[in-house]
């Protein structure tokens, strides 16, 4: 990270599409949880334009599952604040591991850019960065999350029309696409006997969490204890 | 304190929700401005990022249905002999429609 070819690391339209061509394939995905949540946010009682709407600024699924759990005629503030912030707290967590490359970018851009920020192209977007692939990674993740964010609005729209022929998407195993794709994502990264020690405290971290803490803080607590456990491992070898 | 949902209610929810959101997406890089980045904070931050995916699959990983385990033993398997993260990423989901479809579920 320390010797960043500042020329590499801006946003080019050969990048952007590049980005915008990768991530066509689970954007379908996402367009079919989209209709699902559209199917879900109507069937809770949300008029057609509030549905979309929230699609198109929230664009975060999980935390838009989540505040259905409290619509009603009435929706109380400070549980629907504490709902969604717990819910998407690991975009802090993601926007941290991005900063040693986005602080190179103006604010405007910096920030602008993490507006598209989602699992997905945060995942790919980090792997180009550790191979220093600055402008492909930046197309990815403003590529990438475009891509995601229309086909999140077009699948909430679609939902509220044909939302019943997938009313179940879990029975069709399309609640595990997400997971399995950072998975492939974790898979990918180098696996030596560090990182492999560092996944496992992550992963014990995690899980304990997940049992006992309090909801959605197991994802922070496996970062805490891999960070913690990346100082204090020494790496074998430096790379410079 | 709550909102009304009715008329223009909702819409306030949404820019709450929005805003709620804006702020986990903009707050690590923001914080991070103020953080010296020396070389425990550089460690740091790269065993975190990748802790963030573990750490988002195991819990699932244990606490999932049968069809939620085996769909990510498949992805794993197949991501790391074949090199192949699509078709891993497919079977993985073919994997868990098969074993719920067939499950009592």
């Amino acid at each position: 990270m320390s010797e960043i070819d500042l020329n590499d690391l801006r946003f080019s339209a050969h990048h952007f599409y590049s980005g915008v061509r990768k991530f066509l394939p689970i954007s379908l995905f996402v367009a079919i949880f989209g209709a699902a949540f559209g199917l879900a946010a109507s069937q809770t009682g949300l008029d057609d334009l509030s549905t979309v709407l929230m699609s198109a600024a929230v664009f975060a699924g999980a935390s838009q599952f989540g505040s259905l759990n409290l619509w009603g005629t009435e929706v109380p503030i400070l549980p629907l604040v504490v709902t969604v912030f717990a819910i998407n707290a690991r975009h802090l967590l993601m926007g941290a591991s991005l900063y040693p490359w986005l602080k190179h970018l103006n604010p405007l851009k910096r920030y602008g850019v993490m507006m598209v920020a989602s699992d997905a192209n945060w995942a790919m977007s980090l792997q180009a960065f550790n191979r220093r692939e600055y402008g492909k990674a930046l197309g990815i993740l403003l590529g990438g999350g475009l891509t995601m964010w229309v086909f999140w609005i077009a699948g909430t729209w679609l939902g509220l029309y044909f939302g019943s022929s997938i009313s179940d998407p879990k029975a069709f195993g399309l609640d595990m696409v997400m997971s399995c794709f950072l998975l492939t994502m974790v898979l990918e990264g180098k696996k030596d006997q560090r990182t492999l020690i560092i996944w496992g405290g992550a992963a014990v971290a995690s899980v304990l969490a997940y049992l006992y803490l309090p909801e959605n803080s197991h994802v922070f607590a496996g970062a805490l204890v891999g960070g913690l456990l990346g100082i204090i491992l020494k790496e074998e070898s430096h790379e410079h | 304190m709550s909102i009304e949902t009715a008329g223009t209610g909702a819409l306030f929810v949404i820019l709450i929700m929005a805003l709620v959101t804006l702020v986990t997406r903009w707050g690590g890089v923001f914080v991070m401005s103020f953080v010296p980045i020396n070389h425990k904070v550089q460690q740091f931050i790269a065993a975190m990022s990748g802790s963030v995916l573990v750490a988002i699959i195991a819990p699932l990983f244990i606490q999932g249905d049968m069809g939620a385990k085996l769909a990510l033993a498949m992805t794993a398997i197949f991501a790391l002999t074949t090199k192949r993260p699509l078709t891993a990423i497919a079977l993985g989901i073919a994997m868990a429609a098969v074993t719920r479809q067939m499950d009592i579920y």
